[in-house]
């Protein structure tokens, strides 16, 4: 088992003719992931490696039965992009694009709850279910199937993680990058309760950064609802106020937003939280075996 | 994106928000024939991006052209040091030159993007005019807020509601409903994260007046607004982020030793943490992002070793969509071109990790590699002289 996506899931590349889709719809199909359709307006009726292309996305839906969608389209068509593939009846879309304005998502994100579609993202390098599906731009052979599950604001970060799992032999069930922005779909949170109902997952690592208050909710949860042991690093313990930290979320305002802040309020829950960014495998180890 | 007073206040004319008459100037001369003409009292305002400006004496009344006068000589050109702009200060090159109001009342008014809500916040306050971000702490009560739906936008009866709440006379309250919705069509049309008055004056006549202004611009959405793009004021920003962002490196300067190049903005964010937690610091946050060429990482290599205060550079690379064998090319490049004087440690790990570490170790150059970001750290210690 896993979340959001594995073996049923049929993928739909909005954006599948760029040179970014092209390259990594090759990757995503060269993992296993089941590649059906690909939109770009304009380019019906051509396919890319095999996968056809259509002009729309319900068109695209309604010819393969396509059920999640991954977005390689410029920021300013991505909005776009993501409404229509709600309209079409995916039911999970990964918006990659960085650069989307906060005022479109805002609407966005109070649309897809309306309807109850997922998104990952945007600002994301999306999802995997190790030997499964991969839904992203991730490098797949630093995976390993297993039974932690990972949440992360974070790219790079969350490879180093899982490059640290993969070393000390253990595997992952599924890994989310839930996107940097500061408005975003799946929260800390929901993602939190999916790995709880998902018999594979025997723990949880959240990685945060500074900025917001997700993992100040994030807390809340596990503190009401996770029986899993959960283990967590928080980025930005070092940064600045006012300055943002490359990520649109990664600022402190206000004196809100603070890594000191989310670190206390996970440990008041009795998560591990790693101090270095060197021992959060290490720390994951330890609290399976207690 | 930040701007000045002055461009804020030329937006809001443009949709009917009022503020007093004004004019910039750059020499004292002009800034005495823009107060001749306006009339007087007028205040002469030094234009930087920081506020609390009036404590640093970057705010005066001036009742005549001696005044101006004295009040331009003094500001121009100086290094204005406000509680906002850290010791090093700002440096004033532009003044505003604007009518004196006649001000019965002062209060606060801002828009934000509430990400707790996921939704524009509008908040305002009787209390303006002095530090609103204290009076938040001490008695968040005393901020009145409306909650905008994304769907419907700001309703008329909310903002009027919210006037109305500050205790204003119905006909106050009326014109300050109206200044809101105005300000919020601004902050909808031009993609706005932040938008503060303080203060909003309600003058002797009970108008709405907006004294001061401050807007930050979404940097996501100005590719639809390029005219807004045109408002950035080079001088206000670190010449070495100036230099970073010309060739899409995210440099932002810090105080410490450890000069740090990583890819991905949180990983770049963990280095520097990984830095402090061996007790060295970090000089700077540096993401080369996951596109980065062998070009953009020499010039990043370039832009540490240019900073007086790096004594060690730490290159930190997890390869995905960026190769480690492109990231290896560039700093050798960067390294032969430049004399590097300080230990450099790299750790790369991803996607073609060997041979990017075969053309760092066949480069002849002494660069010390790590293999995983334990042994970094304790490298990087080292080479600063601290123990871990």
């Amino acid at each position: 088992m896993s979340i959001l996506v594995g073996n049923d899931t049929r993928v739909l590349v909005q954006g599948i003719t760029g040179n970014e889709g092209q390259f990594h719809t090759r990757q995503m199909r060269d993992y296993g992931t089941k590649i059906v359709a690909g939109v770009t307006p304009g380019k019906g009726g051509q396919d890319v490696d095999g996968t056809p292309v259509f002009d729309t996305v319900s068109e695209g839906v309604a010819q393969t039965g396509a059920n999640a969608s991954i977005i390689f389209v410029p920021p300013a068509f991505s909005a776009d992009a993501i409404l229509e593939a709600a309209e079409a009846g995916i039911e999970l879309i990964v918006c990659l694009t960085e650069g989307i304005p906060v005022n479109d998502m805002l609407a966005i994100r109070k649309h897809l709850d309306s309807v109850g579609i997922k998104l990952i993202g945007p600002n994301t390098p999306g999802l995997i279910s190790p030997g499964k599906c991969k839904l992203g731009v991730m490098a797949g052979y630093i995976h390993q199937p297993g039974h932690i599950g990972i949440i992360s604001r974070s790219g790079t970060l969350t490879y180093e993680v899982v490059h640290q799992l993969t070393s000390l032999g253990i595997g992952q069930s599924t890994c989310v990058g839930i996107g940097g922005d500061q408005i975003i779909g799946l929260s800390f949170s929901d993602l939190l309760l999916l790995f709880e109902q998902d018999p594979d997952t025997k723990g949880i690592i959240l990685i945060g950064e500074i900025g917001g208050s997700a993992e100040e909710e994030a807390a809340q949860v596990i503190a009401d609802h996770i029986s899993k042991p959960v283990v967590a690093f928080i980025a930005g313990q070092t940064a600045p106020p006012g300055r943002r930290m490359g990520h649109a979320g990664a600022i402190i305002s206000g004196g809100s937003g603070t890594a000191a802040a989310k670190i206390e309020a996970l440990q008041s829950t009795g998560v591990g939280v790693a101090e270095s960014p060197a021992h959060i495998g290490e720390l994951m180890a330890e609290s399976l075996i207690r | 994106m930040r701007i000045h007073e002055y461009q804020a206040k030329q937006l809001f004319a443009k949709y009917g928000i009022p503020v007093s008459a004004s004019n910039t100037a750059s020499t004292v001369d002009e800034a005495v024939s823009s107060a001749n003409a306006l009339g007087y009292p007028v205040v002469v305002k030094a234009q930087i991006h920081a506020g609390g400006r009036g404590k640093g004496g970057g705010i005066e009344l001036a009742k005549s052209a001696s005044q101006v006068r004295d009040a331009a000589t003094r500001m121009l050109g100086m290094t204005l040091v406000t509680p906002q702009t850290g010791s090093g200060g700002r440096i004033v090159r532009l003044l505003l030159i604007e009518s004196a109001a006649d001000i019965a009342q002062e209060l606060y008014l801002g828009m934000a993007i509430d990400r707790g809500n996921r939704a524009i916040t509008v908040m305002a306050s009787r209390a303006g005019g002095v530090d609103i971000e204290e009076t938040a702490l001490r008695d968040p009560d005393a901020i009145l807020k409306e909650i905008v739906d994304p769907f419907l936008g700001l309703r008329p009866f909310q903002a009027f509601r919210l006037a109305h709440r500050l205790g204003l006379p119905i006909k106050t309250a009326r014109g300050v409903a109206k200044f809101i919705q105005s300000l919020y069509r601004l902050f909808c049309e031009q993609d706005c994260v932040l938008a503060e008055i303080n203060p909003l004056a309600i003058t002797s006549d009970g108008d709405p007046l907006a004294i001061d202004a401050k807007l930050n611009l979404d940097d996501n959405g100005l590719f639809r607004h390029p005219d807004l793009r045109d408002l950035r004021d080079l001088n206000e920003e670190d010449p070495l982020e100036v230099e970073a962002t010309a060739v899409n490196l995210n440099y932002i300067k810090l105080d410490g030793t450890v000069g740090c190049l990583v890819n991905g903005a949180g990983l770049a964010m963990a280095t520097m943490d990984l830095i402090k937690h061996v007790g060295a610091s970090p000089a700077n946050f540096l993401d080369v992002g996951g596109g980065a060429t062998a070009e953009m990482i020499e010039k990043g290599v370039q832009i540490l070793i240019g900073d007086p205060d790096v004594k060690a550079v730490f290159i930190n690379i997890f390869g995905g969509i960026l190769r480690c064998d492109v990231l290896a090319e560039g700093v050798v490049a960067a390294a032969k071109k430049l004399s590097i004087l300080v230990p450099v440690i790299v750790r790369l790990e991803g996607t073609n990790v060997e041979q990017g570490r075969r053309i760092l170790n066949e480069s002849g150059l002494s660069f010390r590699t790590a293999s995983s970001l334990g042994e970094a750290a304790v490298m990087v210690a080292a080479a600063v002289g601290v123990t871990s």
